[in-house]
C-alpha cells in the first residue's frame, strides 16, 4: 500500500531514512535540497512520502537554492527541512545567516563525511562541529543536535523541529555518514505520543503586530505570508517593525537579543547523556557515532580499574559550558575522542580552564579512533600527565 | 507659503499608499532614477490586475532594486543577493494560494542568480520576476553588470567592458518561461498592462523593464539626467511584439525592442507534480510495485516543449 | 550478552547489502534481538568491491562495527582475501564454491561452501545468489532462526519474486556439502 500517513511501529530502518520519517513526525512539510553523499536517501525519501502527505518536495538547482527555498517556505508557515553533507553546508551558509537574522523557523541536516573538500563522501567525520557554530558570518545564537544512531536520528529530527519552531532559527542536525547508512531497529511510536511543538502564531491584529517585537523570552510572535499582516522582513539590521534602520543603536538591541534567546534556554536545550559521572576521576566527552566507536575503550580502562566517567552530548550547541566548568573542579581531567583534529576538545579546554587536563584524541575521519589511544589518554590523564 | 504647501502634501493621502509604505518614505533612490516608474507602474499593475492584496507578497534581493521589497506594503521579504528566486519558490510552493512577484535587478538576478533564474523559468514555477536591468551595480558605485554593453564604461571596466552582455529576454524564453515581456521606463502605460497580465497568468512570468541609471551609468557614459535617458529611451525603442526575444539584444545604440514576446500557457511546476502522482497511483497498488516497474512506464508522446515565439 | 558479528562480501549487483539487511531484519524484528547493519562501497554503483556487516546481539548494539567478524560469507575472491584475515579463529566461513577458487588455509576456521550460484542460475534468477547463500548460513552458522529469516525475506523482496526466493532460501538450507 502507499504509505499515506505517517508511520508507526517497528522498523529496520536506515538512519538517513528514519530523519526523514523523523521530520514526517514532527509535521515537516517542506523538503528542498540538492542530492549530495550521504545525504541523498532523507531527499529520496521525502520525495517518495511528501506528496502523498499534502506536502511539497523540490529538488533545487543547488544547495544555495534548496537553503533559500525553505527559508521562504517557512514564511508561508510550513515546517521545512534541507539535508545535505559539509560541501552543501558550506554553500548554505550565507542563507543560513538570513535565517538566522529573519528568525526563519527549519531544520538543516547535515550529514557529515570526511572533509576538507571534496574529501570522503562515502565514509564519515565530524569535522564541521564549527562550521555549525559560526558557519555564516556574524554573531548569533544556534542549535546542533549530534545523534548517534538511527532511533536518535528519528528522536533528535523531532527535537529540531521542536527547537527550531519555538526559537525561531534554523537548527542543525548533525549526523555523520555512519549514523545515516547505518541500519537499526527504529520504534516510531504514534502521533498523538510525540511532544510536537508548533511556532507561536500572533493574536494581534494586522494594525497592532510589529514583525520583531518581543517579550521577555526574545522571540517575536510569527505571522505567516497571505494573513494579511502584510510586513517586511529583511536581512539588514532592522527595528521592530522589520524595517531596516542601520544605526549601532539598533544593532546593539538586535544582535544580542539573537544570542541570548538561546543562551538564556540552555537548560532546556542542552541534552545530554552520563554514566559514572558522579565518582570519575576521569570523564569521557563524547558525541555522535564517536560516543559508540570508543565504548570498547572504555570497557577496557575499567577493568583495569580506572573509574571512568562518560558524559555524552547529543546538544552540542550551544555548549554546556556551566556543566563542563562544574565537572573540571571535580576530576583529574577530560578525555574528548573526536572525529577531528581537535574543535569540540576546543570547548572542553575553555570551560575546564585549567583546573583539570584535558586530553584530545583526534581522528581525522573515514575511520574509527584505535580503542588503545582512547584508552592511552584516560591512563595519561589518570596520571596527570 | 511653504508651510500651506507642506500642510496640503501632509494632508492630502497619497494615491497609493494603501500599497506603499508611506512611514518609510522618502526612498533611497537617485532623482532621475526609473526605479520610481517602475514601483509606480507595479502597483498600478497590481491594482489593475485585481488580485488581493493580502495574498500577493514580493521579495527582492540585494541591490537598488533589491530595496524595492522595503517600500511595498505587502508581504515582503529582502533577501540575501541573488537568492530572491528561490526564496520565493518556496514561499510559492508552501502556500499557493499567495501571488508571487520577485522585484530585483539585473545583476542580481543575472549574474549572482543566473542560475536559479534560468532553472525557475525552466520548471515553470508560478512566480512573476521583473528585472529592473539599469546596466550597471549602482548600489555599490558602478562595477561591471552581466547586462553591461560591450564597450561600456564601468568603475570595474575602465578601458571598456569587454565581455558579452545576457540578452535578458532572450535567456528567460530559451529557458522556457510562459510570459516574456521587456519595456522601459518610459512605457508606463504597457508595462502597467503587462503586470497585470503577468500578475493572473500561471506560470513563470518574466518582464525586463529597462530603466536609467544616471548617477552611475550615464555618469561613466554618454551622461545626461535621468530625464535625458528616458528621451533617449523613446527614440530608441520601438514595439514589436512578434519579435524573436533571443534575436533582440541591447548595446548603447542600437533599437530596444519592446514587446510581449512570449505569453503561452505550459503546465506548471505543481500541475505536473499532481499529475505525476495521480499517474502513477493509478496504473501501481503499491510503492515496490511501482518501485520495480519504473521503467516500463512510457511518457505522455503528446507532450510540446515550446519557447518560441510564434504562437 | 551473546553478540555475533558477521561480515559479508562480494562485488556490486550480487546483493550484498541486500544480504546484511535481511539479516539485521531477521534478527531485531523477527528474532526481537538487537542488530546494527552498516555497509561500505566505492562510488561505483555496480561492479566494484562491496561488503556489508551486521552485528547482532542480546542487547543493545553499543559497538556497530565488525573488526573481527565471527561468520564471514565470501561472495567473490576478492571478498574471501580480504576478508578472510578478520575471521577469527573458529569462526565459520561460508563461501560461494564457484567464485571463491584460490582458498588458503582453513584449518583456524569452520569453512563450508556452496554453489550459490549456480543453484540461483538452476532457479531460473542469478541474483537470488545471496539469498541461497543466506539459507546456507541460517542453517550452517545459525545466524538468525529460519523463521525469521524467511519473513525478512520476504519482506524484503518484490511480492512477485517471493516464491522465488523462498525457493532459494530452502535449496541454501538444504544444502550439505558432503552429498
Amino acid at each position: 500500500m502507499f504509505q499515506k500517513s505517517r508511520l508507526h511501529g517497528e522498523f529496520f530502518m536506515q538512519g538517513d531514512i528514519a530523519c526523514a520519517e523523523g521530520a514526517l513526525a514532527a509535521g515537516c512539510r517542506f523538503f528542498g535540497g540538492y542530492p549530495i553523499t550521504p545525504a541523498s536517501e532523507i531527499a529520496e525519501r521525502m520525495a517518495m512520502r511528501l506528496p502523498l502527505l499534502r506536502g511539497v518536495f523540490i529538488q533545487y538547482e543547488d544547495e544555495i537554492a534548496s537553503m533559500a527555498g525553505i527559508l521562504g517556505a517557512s514564511w508561508a508557515g510550513m515546517k521545512s527541512m534541507t539535508a545535505t553533507s559539509g560541501p552543501g553546508i558550506s554553500l548554505m551558509n550565507e542563507n543560513i545567516g538570513l535565517g538566522m537574522m529573519m528568525e526563519a523557523p527549519c531544520v538543516v541536516v547535515n550529514v557529515q563525511r570526511g572533509s576538507p573538500s571534496t574529501g570522503l563522501p562515502t565514509t564519515w567525520g565530524q569535522s564541521d562541529m564549527m562550521q555549525a557554530r559560526w558557519g555564516s558570518h556574524g554573531d548569533y545564537g544556534s542549535i546542533s543536535l549530534v545523534p548517534n544512531s538511527p532511533q536518535e536520528f528519528f528522536d533528535l529530527t523531532i527535537t529540531a523541529f521542536n527547537f527550531s519552531e519555538k526559537y525561531r532559527l534554523p537548527v542543525f542536525l548533525m549526523a555523520d555518514a555512519l549514523v545515516g547508512h547505518m541500519t537499526e531497529k527504529v520504534v516510531i511510536p504514534k502521533v498523538e505520543e510525540l511532544e510536537i511543538i508548533n511556532r507561536k502564531y500572533t493574536n494581534k491584529t494586522p494594525k497592532d503586530y510589529l514583525a520583531y517585537d518581543y517579550d521577555e523570552s526574545l522571540i517575536p510572535d510569527f505571522a505567516k505570508a497571505g494573513d494579511g499582516y502584510r510586513y517586511h522582513t529583511t536581512g539588514l539590521t532592522h527595528d521592530r517593525r522589520g524595517y531596516p534602520d542601520m544605526t549601532v543603536e539598533c544593532q546593539e538591541e538586535l544582535v544580542p537579543r539573537l544570542v541570548n534567546k538561546i543562551k538564556n534556554n540552555i537548560n532546556d536545550i542542552s541534552l545530554t547523556e552520563e554514566y559514572d559521572i558522579e565518582r570519575a576521576d576521569v570523564i569521557v566527552i563524547s558525541y555522535g557515532i564517536t560516543s559508540r566507536t570508543i565504548l570498547p575503550a572504555i570497557t577496557m580502562a575499567k577493568k583495569k580499574g580506572i573509574k571512568v566517567g562518560y558524559l555524552r552530548l547529543k546538544t552540542v550547541w550551544p555548549f554546556p559550558d556551566e556543566k563542563i566548568r562544574k565537572l573540571s573542579e571535580k576530576v583529574a581531567g577530560f578525555v574528548v575522542p573526536e572525529m577531528n583534529l581537535g574543535q569540540i576538545s576546543l570547548e572542553v579546554e575553555r570551560c575546564a580552564h585549567n583546573n583539570s587536563l584535558v586530553k584530545l584524541v583526534p581522528h581525522p575521519g573515514g575511520g574509527i579512533h584505535k580503542f588503545e589511544d582512547v584508552l592511552h589518554a584516560i591512563e595519561e590523564v589518570v596520571h596527570g600527565k | 507659503m511653504a508651510n500651506n504647501t507642506a500642510q496640503i502634501i501632509q494632508e492630502k493621502s497619497h494615491p497609493m499608499e494603501d500599497l506603499l509604505r508611506m512611514d518609510r518614505m522618502p526612498h533611497i533612490w537617485c532623482s532621475g532614477c526609473g526605479l520610481g516608474s517602475a514601483v509606480t507602474t507595479f502597483v498600478e499593475g497590481l491594482k489593475k490586475a485585481g488580485v488581493s492584496y493580502d495574498k500577493t507578497a514580493i521579495v527582492s534581493g540585494i541591490g537598488c532594486t533589491g530595496r524595492v521589497a522595503g517600500y511595498l506594503r505587502l508581504d515582503s521579504y529582502h533577501t540575501t543577493h541573488g537568492r530572491a528566486i528561490p526564496f520565493a519558490t518556496g514561499l510559492k510552493l508552501a502556500n499557493r494560494d499567495l501571488t508571487v512577484f520577485v522585484f530585483s535587478g539585473d545583476g542580481d538576478l543575472f549574474a549572482i542568480g543566473g542560475n536559479h533564474l534560468i532553472h525557475a523559468a525552466r520548471r515553470n514555477v508560478d512566480i512573476n520576476v521583473i528585472c529592473v536591468n539599469n546596466f550597471i551595480y549602482g548600489m555599490t558605485g558602478g562595477q561591471n553588470a552581466p547586462t553591461t554593453p560591450l564597450g561600456a564604461y564601468s568603475s570595474t571596466a575602465p578601458y571598456g567592458n569587454y565581455e558579452m552582455p545576457f540578452n535578458l529576454v532572450g535567456l528567460a524564453a530559451a529557458s522556457g518561461a510562459s510570459y516574456v515581456a521587456r519595456w522601459t521606463t518610459a512605457h508606463a502605460r504597457r508595462l502597467t498592462n503587462s503586470i497585470a497580465t503577468a500578475a493572473n497568468k500561471k506560470g513563470f512570468c518574466f518582464i525586463e523593464i529597462v530603466s536609467p541609471c544616471a548617477t552611475v551609468f550615464a555618469r561613466k557614459n554618454m551622461g545626461g539626467t535621468g530625464l535625458d535617458l528616458l528621451k533617449e529611451f523613446q527614440t530608441r525603442a520601438i514595439i514589436d511584439h512578434d519579435a524573436d526575444p533571443t534575436q533582440i539584444p541591447l548595446s548603447m545604440d542600437n533599437e530596444i525592442v519592446c514587446g510581449e514576446f512570449v505569453n503561452e500557457d505550459r503546465p506548471t511546476f505543481w500541475e505536473n507534480v499532481q499529475g505525476g502522482i495521480k499517474n502513477r497511483l493509478e496504473k501501481f497498488s503499491n510503492w515496490e510495485e511501482m518501485q520495480s516497474n519504473s521503467r516500463k512506464i512510457t511518457h505522455k508522446k503528446d507532450r510540446k516543449y515550446t519557447s518560441s515565439i510564434d504562437v | 550478552m551473546s553478540e555475533l558479528r558477521v561480515k559479508i562480501s562480494g562485488f556490486g549487483g550480487q546483493g550484498i547489502i541486500l544480504s546484511a539487511f535481511i539479516v539485521g531484519k531477521a534478527a531485531s524484528i523477527y528474532d526481537q534481538q538487537h542488530s546494527s547493519m552498516t555497509q561500505a562501497y566505492g562510488p561505483e554503483a555496480r561492479g566494484g568491491a562491496c561488503s556489508s556487516q551486521v552485528v547482532i546481539s542480546s542487547k543493545n548494539v553499543e559497538y556497530p562495527l565488525v573488526n573481527t567478524a565471527d561468520v564471514l560469507l565470501a561472495m567473490s575472491q576478492e571478498g574471501y582475501d580480504t576478508f578472510l584475515p578478520i575471521l577469527k579463529k573458529g569462526g565459520i566461513l561460508l563461501y560461494d564454491t564457484d567464485l571463491v577458487e584460490n582458498l588458503r588455509s582453513h584449518k583456524d576456521f569452520i569453512a563450508k561452501g556452496i554453489p550459490a550460484t549456480r543453484f540461483a542460475e538452476e532457479l531460473g534468477k542469478k541474483i537470488v545468489a545471496n539469498i541461497v547463500m543466506l539459507g546456507f548460513a541460517t542453517k550452517q552458522a545459525k545466524i538468525v532462526s529460519p523463521d525469521a529469516m524467511k519473513g525478512a525475506i520476504a519482506d524484503s523482496v518484490p511480492s512477485k519474486f517471493t516464491d522465488l526466493n523462498m525457493k532459494a532460501f530452502q535449496a541454501g538450507y538444504d544444502y550439505n556439502e558432503e552429498q
